[in-house]
């Protein structure tokens, strides 16, 4: 299993990149309407925000596992083994992680998105070896329409 | 057209129910019954009209009738008028009756809640001035220096201390369609609005004067008398609030009788004539 | 059908899109919120045909809903811990009415203290309510419980109405893999709602109303003979399901490796897959755990737990709520039924986790023979 923790504060859409990085893990490799014919293989991811009642600007907490086997543990992750920050002012400096950055602001300033959470989940799939192709269903399953083309673009120049 | 002496329904929707002799409240419910005909699905609460109409096997509804929880009058009538509407049923009457606790009290955020939505109901306050079923307790409609069980008349405090909500004013401030008051004195005057009330969408909602020998104190064959009284004194006008404009139907013709309306009810004894000064005052306690 | 990454409140809701309910009475709490969300918003693209009502109380949502149903719809409301009690009056009204209606819980502590995450208190708080009480353990089974509760709710022989339970935020707010049926699916399994229990201008009713003593009994009787017999319903909506469906329950129960357990824990809800995998490792390691899930508090599973723990040396049931004096409710009806039943582990308890680790300590404990109360 593979569980990933997203760092952010509220707005900022940590608790999206969760669910994409979910959605492309266990849906990324279907036809585009989601349609089952049985013969993929079996993926599972759960995806959860920390459940507080942080509002917009608070520190908060998101939490994706990606599994081969059904995953029955729904507690939050407690040893991750990829921590992203999508505010670098919550990152202390206390283990490896994936820390936003001038890069990542600079691709979001290009295609004219407000928060950088789609480029940092590009980045985390270039470290997970996740085809460019699989995050781009878990866009067209997850985000509005109007959203998908530029966030498509964003990643695949993140993962570049 | 209006509703007469002559061509009110014959039929009884009604009857068998064993409210106490001269009950205005079972009177209310009769009439309104009788005017909306059998199309009419009355809910009602707790209360002496369900205490009285639905002892099973002795079911007093010749329509269809339905028992609500206290809280839960105008709520259970949105539904049943959703549910209705769901099944196709048209020129249905879903109306209510619920006392002046179940009103005023426990039941007046529900209330609130259905005028807010505009819910296409009728619901009808019968208003006999306290908790008459568990046996004459204090409501918020029991008017100043009224003795209940639980506003005693003694040497330290004369009966009801408050004094009685404005349930008229206070539906009229949501901008309801149609509210009236009404009185079991002048029963046609009541018959006419619960029928004006049926042909106007939206929620109505009738404050109905309903005289109960057994709480007030009077003899059974006064009801209908007091009840006139009331009205008569100025004490409980008889006005409407329609397309945001109040009316007063009926100018009070003796406002010099409001200690004799008092003075006849046993519950209104131990006052004072400075007491009934004060009620009787044009904005006195009431 | 289709494969999608949704949570469980959006599973849940889309299960009441495919039921298609006429009337529709909620008032927002968290962790339901989203629940009645989706469904607003299904009625207002018009992919549901249905009446939502905005009601001020949930006290007024489940007075709202049994006044619809009285009418003879299909009518759903969904509520959460304070409301689910601000509502208990209403409780065993609609059930003693044998009105059909369709709840959501999400499954969240009471207050005081103030907590908004999920245990169980609320749901177990409410037993004796009436209500057919079901407990999912995921999104994919909360959807399913979402089509199936109306099939057993309205069978002609229940006419009880039905609580599905869904872990606050562990179920109702985790997103996971759900398939969602289509609606000719959907359609073909559920049949439409026809009562005579209703308001009917052919043969008016008085309905809801009072019977003293001597009566009072027959009803009550009759009330719960029709809670037993939704046992079967239950069987046979199952059976109906897999055959549309492809997913097959197990009933009342799910029990996993009972069969030779000598140490079973019972449980109920999204914690149970994390005991079948404790129970996996510590069979790995020779020791023969199992795990009952009970689907269904009520009607209670009396027969099928009796039968799944016959041949357990020690039990333990793990719940999260507590009856303060008492001790864990669903540990004082398990424990009635089975003598081997000697640990009551007491834990989530205001949205705490359970771990893994301490799933075992359970085990283990049994296994020492450890007796009494546990808190996790």
């Amino acid at each position: 299993m593979l569980q990933i923790v997203w760092h952010g504060r509220g707005g900022q859409g940590a608790f999206t990149a969760a669910r994409l990085l979910g959605a492309a893990y266990a849906l990324g490799g279907m036809k585009e309407n989601g349609r089952t014919d049985g013969g993929e293989p079996e993926k599972y991811a759960l995806a959860f925000p920390s459940f507080g009642p942080e509002r917009r600007g608070a520190p908060m907490r998101a939490f994706t596992k990606l599994s081969d086997v059904l995953i029955h543990d729904r507690s939050e992750i407690a040893r991750a083994d990829f921590v992203v920050f999508l505010d670098e002012t919550l990152y202390a400096g206390e283990r490896d992680a994936l820390v936003a950055g001038p890069d990542d602001y600079a691709i979001a300033e290009k295609f004219r998105l407000p928060v950088i959470n789609t480029i940092m989940l590009g980045r985390l799939a270039k470290k997970i070896d996740m085809p460019a192709e699989h995050i781009a269903q878990g866009i067209r399953l997850v985000m509005p329409g109007r959203m998908h083309e530029k966030n498509m673009l964003a990643v695949r120049e993140a993962m570049k | 057209m209006a509703v007469t002496a002559k061509n009110i329904s014959r039929n009884e929707f009604f009857l068998g129910h064993k409210a106490c002799a001269g009950c205005g409240a079972s009177l209310a419910v009769r009439i309104a019954l009788k005017t909306l005909g059998e199309r009419a699905v009355a809910t009602l609460p707790a209360g002496c009209m369900s205490a009285v109409g639905f002892n099973f096997p002795q079911l007093a509804f010749a329509n269809n009738a339905i028992i609500s929880t206290f809280a839960g009058t105008a709520s259970m009538m949105t539904g049943i008028a959703a549910g209705l509407r769901r099944r196709g049923e048209k020129d249905v009457a879903v109306v209510g009756f619920a006392g002046d606790g179940g009103t005023a009290d426990i039941g007046i955020q529900a209330l609130s809640g259905a005028i807010d939505r505009n819910d296409d109901i009728l619901y009808i306050c019968y208003d006999n001035e306290a908790y008459m079923n568990t046996g004459i307790q204090k409501s918020s409609l029991t008017p100043f220096g009224a003795a209940t069980t639980t506003t005693p008349a003694g040497r330290n405090i004369r009966g009801n201390p408050g004094k009685k909500k404005n349930m008229f004013a206070i539906v009229a401030a949501h901008g309801i369609p149609y509210a009236a008051t009404a009185s079991v004195g002048y029963i046609l005057d009541y018959a006419r609005k619960v029928e004006k009330a049926a042909r106007i969408r939206g929620t109505k909602y009738i404050h109905v004067l309903a005289p109960c020998p057994t709480g007030w104190g009077y003899d059974v064959a006064d009801t209908v008398e007091i009840a006139r009284e009331a009205v008569d004194c100025g004490l409980w006008p008889l006005q409407e609030f329609e397309a945001g404009e109040f009316r007063l139907n009926r100018k009070p013709g003796n406002i010099a009788g409001v200690k004799d309306y008092l003075k006849r009810q046993g519950r209104f004894r131990h006052l004072t004539d400075a007491d009934m000064e004060r009620i009787a005052k044009p904005e006195g306690d009431r | 059908m289709s494969r999608q990454f949704i949570s469980g409140n959006d599973a849940f809701a889309l299960g009441i899109l495919l039921a298609k309910p006429a009337v529709i009475s909620a008032y927002p709490i968290t962790p339901q919120t989203t629940v009645v969300e989706r469904l607003s918003e299904y009625v207002e693209s018009g992919e549901l045909d249905a009446e939502f009502i905005h009601v001020e109380s949930e006290h007024s949502a489940l007075s709202c809903a049994i006044g619809a149903s009285a009418a003879g719809v299909r009518t759903f409301t969904a509520t959460s811990s304070q409301g689910l009690l601000y509502m208990a009056e209403c409780l065993p009204y609609a059930a003693g009415g044998r009105y059909p209606i369709v709840m959501m819980n999400a499954n969240r502590a009471i207050a005081l203290p103030w907590n908004i995450y999920g245990d169980q208190s609320d749901s177990l708080s409410q037993l004796a309510c009436g209500w057919i009480q079901a407990y999912a353990e995921d999104a994919q089974e909360a959807l399913d419980f979402a089509l199936m509760s109306y099939y057993i709710a309205e069978h002609p022989q229940v006419a009880v109405p039905f609580m599905v339970n869904l872990d606050g935020f562990h179920i109702t707010h985790t997103y996971e893999i759900v398939d969602v049926p289509t609606r000719e699916q959907a359609d073909a399994f559920l049949p439409p709602y026809e009562t005579e229990n209703r308001i009917d201008f052919a043969r008016p009713k008085n309905m809801a109303f009072s019977a003293g003593p001597g009566h009072n009994k027959i009803f009550r009787r009759n009330h719960h003979k029709a809670m037993l017999r939704s046992s079967e319903v239950i069987v046979e909506c199952e059976s109906r399901f897999a055959e549309f469906f492809g997913r097959r329950y197990s009933g009342l129960v799910d029990a996993y490796k009972t069969d030779d357990a000598e140490f079973v824990l019972v449980t109920l809800g999204s914690v149970a897959g994390l005991a079948r995998d404790a129970a996996d490792e510590l069979r790995g390691q020779g020791a023969k755990a199992g795990v009952l899930r009970l689907r269904y508090m009520r009607p209670f599973p009396e027969e099928a737990i009796r039968k799944a723990l016959a041949g357990a040396k020690a039990v333990a049931v793990l719940e999260k709520d507590i009856s303060p004096g008492k001790g864990g409710a669903v540990f004082a009806e398990v424990s009635g039924v089975c003598e081997s039943v000697r640990l009551n582990a007491i834990g989530g308890l205001g949205g705490e986790d359970i771990s893994k680790e301490s799933l075992r300590s359970v085990f283990a404990m049994l296994a020492e023979g450890k007796e009494g109360e546990l808190w996790l």
